[in-house]
């Protein structure tokens, strides 16, 4: 069965930006977004991709994907509460 | 006339001001450049000094001097607040009105707190990033009998990023010094998975963390303060409940960078080339300590290892030519001491390549830091280290 993949609302170019930038950059992003929304961010930052994740987790939201691109990684993932 | 303008009298400009009077001397006297620092004060205040008012033992009278006493004389000091630079006529204006022209525009701006951006900051935290908030927690600390103490970052970046961590580490010693350790909790709450951005020096912080039993609260974002249960909670859905608060309040860039198209809203930092220190890939304008958006510590001693690198930038302009020798770039050194109470310190040296290493603490680093505290007038801002 085919999945859609979900429709970003609202994607954070935090390339360039290192640790704790990117994680900064998307607190930001969830707190300013509503419930449901997903967002993408963009990370060229190695500990990007396990600290992300780590803090999605702990936030209680919804890690959708982990993909990596040309030079960085992009993180998606949806506001659940 | 070669025209350089220092927006900022704190370590930064001070020390850029004094080293490009040092190199210009003689264009300076024959009026072929000029030097002109603006500052809003006219003050030049030592910042790390303030955790020790809040730690004991030091007084906010002595971690100030006037600007113009440790300027160069062939330096003019205009004092005065800048609302607005004007890029297109190469000129900064400030709020009386006054209008600087430059060729050369250096940017020491530093960072502005902004305890009011957290509902009820002001009246249930406290901090220690103002002489005057510095000796009120020194007050609340005296009247302390005991109970919960909370110490977190309410947002990123801020100054001194080791600070807080100190300051956990010496409040403890103090409470055992007082008897108080028992009837006690001290509470750590970092807005990273970690206690410390730079993952070498979270591990040597963690540890000993644990044996002062100062218990670690990660992913730990400040979004609530709730005056009536005394709780504190994190975007993450945490509360942590307090007797004494003490948070680092979310700090900015200057408003009117942003204003000025110079840095983004909402944080302000200046975009700045991280070897040659230029903002926005701007010739002719530099930017240098906590006002830069650099994945760095916001520090005095960060501004300290930029200026000679902004210097030996201007002076080559000016000069027509490029920049050359060991200022030429800036490779990300930074270096400052962390006290871990008990009298005891270590030391973060580090730069873009090199994470610190940080040596086991013993007494020799918390006096060298004790002493680069006494000594700070006299080296730093007149370029004299």
């Amino acid at each position: 069965m085919l999945q859609t993949a979900p429709t970003v609302n609202r994607t954070i170019d935090a390339r360039g930006s290192f640790c704790p930038g990117p994680l900064m950059e998307l607190i930001r992003g969830i707190r300013e977004s509503q419930v449901g929304d997903v967002l993408a961010i963009l990370s060229s930052d190695k500990g990007s991709r396990i600290d992300i994740p780590r803090w999605i987790e702990k936030a209680g939201h919804r890690l959708i994907a982990v993909q990596t691109r040309d030079g960085y990684d992009e993180i998606v993932v949806e506001k659940a509460r | 006339m070669d025209r350089i303008l220092i927006l900022g009298g704190g370590v930064g400009g001070t020390l850029t001001a004094n080293l490009l009077a040092r190199r210009l001397r003689k264009r300076i006297d024959r009026a072929e450049a000029q030097v002109t620092v603006v500052d809003p004060t006219g003050a030049h205040i030592y910042q790390p000094g303030f955790m020790y008012i809040a730690m004991g033992g030091e007084r906010a009278e002595r971690l100030q001097k006037r600007e113009r006493a440790l300027l160069d004389s062939r330096i003019n000091l205009v004092v005065g607040t800048v609302n607005r630079v004007d890029e297109g006529a190469r000129t900064a204006s400030l709020t009386d009105g006054t209008v600087l022209p430059y060729d050369q525009l250096v940017i020491a701006t530093g960072a502005r707190i902004l305890p009011e951006a957290i509902e009820h900051f002001e009246t249930q935290a406290h901090h220690f990033y103002t002489a005057a908030a510095a000796l009120r927690l020194r007050k609340a600390l005296d009247v302390f009998t005991g109970g919960k103490i909370v110490i977190g970052i309410a947002s990123m970046p801020y100054k001194c990023p080791p600070a807080p961590l100190e300051v956990a580490f010496l409040i403890e010693s103090e409470l055992r010094e007082r008897g108080l350790r028992e009837r006690s909790e001290v509470h750590f709450a970092s807005p990273i998975g970690r206690a410390f951005t730079i993952e070498s020096v979270s591990e040597m912080a963690t540890p000993i963390l644990e044996e002062k039993g100062i218990e670690l609260h990660t992913f730990f974002n400040v979004e609530t303060i709730d005056p009536e249960r005394k709780v504190v909670g994190s975007l993450e859905g945490e509360e942590l409940a307090y007797d004494l608060l003490i948070l680092v309040p979310p700090h900015k860039g200057q408003q009117f960078l942003m204003d000025s198209g110079l840095a983004p809203a909402p944080g302000g930092w200046l975009p700045t080339d991280r070897h040659t220190l230029r903002v926005g890939g701007r010739a002719n304008v530099y930017a240098l300590g906590d006002a830069t958006d650099l994945p760095l510590s916001k520090a005095g001693s960060t501004a300290h290892f930029e200026a000679p690198v902004v210097v030996e930038g201007i002076v080559a302009a000016v000069e027509g030519r490029a920049p050359t020798g060991k200022h030429a770039s800036y490779e990300g050194n930074v270096m400052c001491f962390f006290e871990i109470g008990d009298g005891k310190g270590t030391l973060l040296r580090f730069d873009y390549d090199h994470p610190p290493k940080p040596p086991k603490p013993n007494a020799l680093w918390h006096l060298g830091k004790i002493v680069f505290n006494k000594t700070y007038f006299h080296t730093v801002p007149k370029g004299r280290i």
